[in-house]
């Protein structure tokens, strides 16, 4: 679809005035706002100790629902999502731990993840490998070095693209042996921990900074603990010369929001869930279709199966998601 | 410009007049006229019977609506027809009397869109500028966002149409269908108050209504007088479920489904309103939900009664002139109608946002 998804953007604005009257034990202080999705915000706070991190996901009552309706479906859908969540812990994926819940009020409290998403990084990466080539000369990392030595320094930097991609393909493949679909699988909801701390950039370019949604985690989080007041985040050009790519593609690969998440060994649920993850790396750069390739090659070795799904990837690839509307 | 716009993909044949004074101006609408073809109590409309109507009425119809819009034959710049989406009988009908008044009047021809009629005039009537519509009849069941000329369906029934849906289970309860089943499952579900559990089946973006419309078909089965005491259907409290409960229940859950993709649209494109069109439309717990929803969201819902969200003429001529004054005509060779039209087959030359 090519309608624009930069919701982030657009909706971070607006959800900083978006604080509903939270359940306890929750309270305004030391709250920050990530989102609001269609089905309810998402906050940063703490939880039990004012040291420990949280997302704090939170379905409010919608008024529009039979007060019946509303809290059957609340009732399921936080409870369908933190099973998944366990089942996933239990089997050793990489997935954020759930703190606690009630659905009675509807909240779930999950681990704070330290990071940035895929997206955001492959972001950095196209902006930063496409500069070079655009070039054709060395920059400032490389400074006098050779041209030979900057297509094999480039080689080493897309080989550990390429890596994080086999990551990927791992990750998604245990999701979907262990029988889960996670059913919203884009590139925002897949995180690359950080490994080590990073500092900030000392100097971020002002004009770029602009407050955005959910991918902002690691600044925003450095931001609120700082009382830096609303979450800012530096935009690709400043954060590629504090962060250097390299570092921003080690670390393990956490998969988040588990809000759509179904637990299914249907080799067309998985099927769906690749091509929705094909469609959000194709989405953010063209060239990222070859190493989307990698991800699907890793997945095919990871379980007995994987290739059948692969096989049906291919048929929902061709039937889109959308068949021709009768009537 | 003066359009006609002839509508008559399902059991309505609605007859339009419209004019476009000017490209700043709005239109102005000259005549509106609508023929249902209502079927029996328990039953449908078939193909057949639905054409019937149409060829008894349409040439009287066109007759009535040119003498009220007062205009002359030369003052007629377009005949706009729907070439689908609908049932094949019926638009055949529609389409053949375009062709024949378009040759004999020496007028242009053009072919519209259905869903895309019912969006422009749900456009034109609210001022909505740029909503996410949600399209809702007897055979739709769609969430639309307007980008770069087309209107680019988000999510839609995997199955049914929620209509179809609501229109079946009238049958089932035997609520008749005059003036429409919709209308009369409404009346009984403002009497309804327990709310009976029935499945719900949002996947994304998109719904699915088939089971349903078997669910509560199988609930209708033990509710009413006919039912032996000890077989009927009772509520945790022991009451008697009766048939408006069901519609009741019927209506808060599929209406439920419809709000929460709506919602979802609108969290993913950004927009703030939001555009109720096509015949389930005029269903005023609907327009209740979704504004409520878009309050919710710092927005706000549009909606149209019943002259304009259940299918009439005018919304064809009204989406016909718009693409006509783009210099877009259905040469007489092509002017087919197709049962599977999709709304984002249509490229929307009349908008530049």
């Amino acid at each position: 679809m090519a309608l624009p998804t930069d919701d982030n953007a657009d909706t971070a604005s607006s959800t900083s005035t978006y604080v509903h009257k939270l359940p306890e034990p929750f309270t305004t202080s030391d709250l920050v706002v990530l989102t609001q999705g269609a089905e309810g915000l998402v906050y940063r706070t703490t939880f039990l100790t004012p040291n420990t991190p949280c997302v704090l996901k939170y379905r409010p009552p919608k008024p529009y629902r039979h007060p019946t309706l509303d809290k059957r479906l609340t009732k399921a859908r936080l409870l369908a999502e933190a099973r998944v969540l366990v089942k996933c812990r239990r089997e050793g994926l990489q997935v954020p731990a759930v703190l606690g819940g009630d659905w009675e009020d509807g909240w779930l409290a999950l681990e704070w993840v330290d990071g940035r998403t895929v997206r955001e990084v492959l972001d950095i990466w196209v902006h930063k490998l496409g500069m070079r080539a655009r070039d054709g000369k060395p920059d400032e990392t490389t400074g006098g070095a050779s041209e030979g030595d900057v297509e094999a320094q480039k080689k080493e930097q897309e080989e550990r693209l390429w890596e994080m991609m086999r990551k990927v393909g791992r990750a998604v493949g245990r999701l979907h042996e262990i029988g889960v679909c996670h059913g919203d699988l884009t590139t925002s909801n897949l995180m690359i921990r950080h490994e080590r701390s990073t500092q900030p950039s000392s100097q971020p370019s002002t004009e770029n900074v602009r407050p955005r949604g959910r991918q902002t985690v690691s600044t925003m989080r450095e931001a609120a603990m700082n009382g830096e007041g609303p979450p800012q985040y530096p935009s690709a050009d400043a954060t590629s010369r504090s962060n250097e790519p390299e570092d921003l593609l080690e670390g393990a690969i956490v998969m988040i929001d588990f809000g759509l998440a179904t637990q299914t060994v249907q080799d067309e649920d998985r099927a769906v869930d690749l091509y929705v993850l094909e469609r959000a790396f194709t989405a953010t750069h063209p060239a990222a279709e070859h190493l989307f390739q990698e991800a699907m090659r890793v997945y095919g070795e990871t379980f007995k199966g994987a290739k059948k799904v692969l096989k049906r990837l291919a048929d929902v690839r061709l039937r889109g998601r959308k068949r021709t509307m009768i009537g | 410009m003066i359009a006609l716009g002839l509508e008559g993909s399902a059991n309505k044949l609605g007859i339009g007049l419209i004019s476009h004074p000017s490209p700043n101006k709005p239109p102005i609408i000259l005549a509106n006229l609508r023929h249902t073809y209502i079927s029996p109590p328990g039953t449908g409309f078939l193909p057949k019977e639905t054409a019937a109507h149409h060829r008894e009425w349409i040439v009287r119809l066109i007759k009535q609506a040119i003498k009220q819009a007062g205009v002359r034959i030369e003052d007629i710049d377009v005949i706009c027809y729907t070439k689908g989406p609908g049932m094949g009988a019926p638009l055949q009908v529609v389409a053949l009397v375009a062709r024949t008044l378009s040759l004999l009047w020496k007028k242009s021809l053009l072919g519209v869109n259905h869903c895309v009629g019912h969006i422009e005039m749900g456009r034109a009537i609210t001022h909505a500028t740029n909503p996410i519509v949600l399209y809702v009849s007897g055979g739709n069941t769609q969430v639309i966002a307007y980008s770069e000329n087309r209107y680019r369906i988000f999510g839609e029934t995997m199955d049914i149409a929620i209509g179809n849906c609501i229109d079946r289970f009238a049958r089932t309860l035997m609520i008749p269908n005059d003036p429409f089943p919709g209308y009369n499952v409404e009346q009984y579900a403002k009497r309804g108050k327990n709310l009976i559990e029935l499945p719900y089946a949002v996947k994304g973006m998109d719904v699915s209504f088939s089971g349903i419309l078997a669910a509560a078909d199988l609930l209708a089965a033990q509710v009413g007088d006919t039912v032996a005491e000890d077989k009927r259907l009772k509520t945790e409290e022991g009451e008697l479920v009766t048939k408006e409960d069901l519609c009741f229940s019927l209506q808060e859950t599929i209406y439920a489904m419809l709000v929460e993709i709506t919602e979802r649209a609108m969290a993913h494109v950004g927009s703030k309103q939001v555009l109720v069109v096509g015949g389930v439309g005029s269903n005023l717990r609907l327009q209740e939900m979704m504004a409520l929803m878009a309050r919710d969201r710092g927005g706000s819902g549009f909606a149209t009664d019943d002259r304009y969200c259940i299918d009439n003429g005018i919304m064809i001529a009204h989406a016909g002139l718009l693409e006509f004054s783009t210099r877009v005509t259905t040469p007489l060779e092509e002017s087919t109608v197709t049962q599977r039209f999709r709304t984002d087959d249509v490229y929307v030359g009349w908008r530049n946002d």
